[in-house]
């Protein structure tokens, strides 16, 4: 295959990737990455690195969408952000000395318990959500657009969310890609940020997570241009639809999507892990 | 200043920074195809991208209409760039709310790219 037909076929996978990645505030990364390697053959060095920089372009193409809609905590952002971009370091750095095998094993397993649990859909009990003392003197506290006017909503378990954070950094610096699913988890699940204010938020950070970890995959040569070329261009492309569609989608049917991606996905890493491939 | 016009500011950053890397990666691209289009690419083996393409100092270097893929190069690091000056910006719009933890928090995650970035690896 000549450059010529590989670029527009890789540029044809990333954009399904960074539709549906920008629809589920997951990213781009976790769909380019298995297809380039399982599919075109591409060393997983290579595609965790054209994946990482594609992650950057979905996270700051979409973000003007969700931002003019006021969805996004850029306090809840900055914050937990500190933890994502240690953690990032920290997986880059761990990249090539962890078996990935294994921790690929691993993540799947995780994935399939959000996916799980996002298809069951949050319990609405509000009686134990008690203020956090943390949340509010860091004014993480915040409202959304609803059609009734805007919708204040208290954070709580802060500490939580922090260190789910930081796992989530460290596995984005790992495998080059958004950790949209993890970070959607420790705003929506663990620190009852509502689940819009969560994907939007979580869009916002990754872009600033994958940057931490880029300047390491640059220094190491994971960045090659002719194949991150049409990864990028097609994730950002496919991202700029996929983020039109998320304005008018209803919570459940994004919840229906979250969990189906998540789960092809945990079954995709798993199978990968055990086969040693990663 | 406030939270949301802030936020509205930045993402119109963003998307500026993403349009221009995206405009500079599509022409190194075009150039990247027309000049090597017939060649087979070999993505298969890792080798690492060669020395110049992987530091800042180096791509800015060998960024030239002659050189395609560090055309490419240039517009990535544009991308890599464009959440860095996001969160700088963020750090001025604290400043300007005279919100010092935040100040504080933007500037660890600012320090913390930095070093992603130029540190020693």
């Amino acid at each position: 295959m000549t450059n010529l037909e590989f670029t527009p076929l890789v540029f044809a996978i990333s954009a399904v990737a960074g539709c549906l990645g920008a629809l589920t505030g997951l990213g781009g990364g976790v769909v380019v990455t298995p297809a380039l390697t399982l599919l075109l053959g591409v060393d997983i060095r290579y595609a965790i690195g054209a994946s990482l920089v594609s992650v950057i372009a979905t996270s700051s193409g979409a973000a003007s969408a969700y931002v003019r809609e006021g969805y996004s905590n850029i306090r809840i952002g900055m914050f937990l952000e500190i933890a994502t971009t240690l953690g990032a370091l920290l997986g880059a750095f761990l990249a090539t000395k962890t078996p990935t095998a294994i921790l690929s094993v691993i993540f799947g397993l995780v994935l399939l318990h959000a996916a799980w649990q996002s298809s069951r859909g949050r319990s609405q009990d509000e009686k134990s959500k008690k203020p956090d003392a943390l949340a509010r003197r860091l004014k993480l506290d915040g409202s959304y657009p609803s059609p009734e006017g805007p919708r204040a909503y208290q954070v709580g378990h802060v500490k939580t969310g922090f260190s789910l954070m930081f796992g989530a950094g460290t596995l984005s610096g790992l495998l080059g890609i958004g950790s949209g699913a993890l970070k959607v988890i420790a705003m929506d699940q663990a620190m009852h940020v509502p689940f819009k204010v969560s994907t939007t938020t979580s869009n916002f950070m990754i872009g600033v997570t994958a940057a931490a970890s880029a300047g390491i995959y640059l220094s190491r040569g994971y960045i090659e241009p002719g194949l991150a070329m049409p990864v990028m261009l097609g994730v950002l492309a496919g991202s700029i639809l996929g983020a039109r569609q998320l304005i008018g989608a209803k919570v459940p049917v994004l919840r229906w999507i979250f969990a189906g991606v998540v789960g092809v996905m945990a079954v995709e890493m798993i199978v990968t892990g055990v086969k040693g491939n990663l | 200043m406030n939270d949301h016009r802030l936020e509205v500011i930045i993402s119109v950053l963003l998307r500026t920074g993403v349009l221009i890397s995206a405009a500079v990666v599509l022409l190194g691209g075009i150039c990247f195809l027309s000049r090597h289009g017939h060649e087979q690419p070999d993505y298969r083996v890792f080798h690492g991208t060669p020395a110049i393409y992987r530091s800042v100092s180096g791509v800015i270097h060998a960024a030239r209409p002659s050189n395609c893929p560090a055309v490419i190069q240039l517009g990535l690091l544009l991308l890599i760039l464009t959440p860095v000056a996001r969160v700088a910006f963020s750090l001025a719009g604290f400043a300007l709310e005279r919100d010092g933890a935040y100040v504080a928090l933007t500037s660890i995650v600012l320090v913390i790219l930095i070093y992603g970035l130029v540190g020693p690896h």
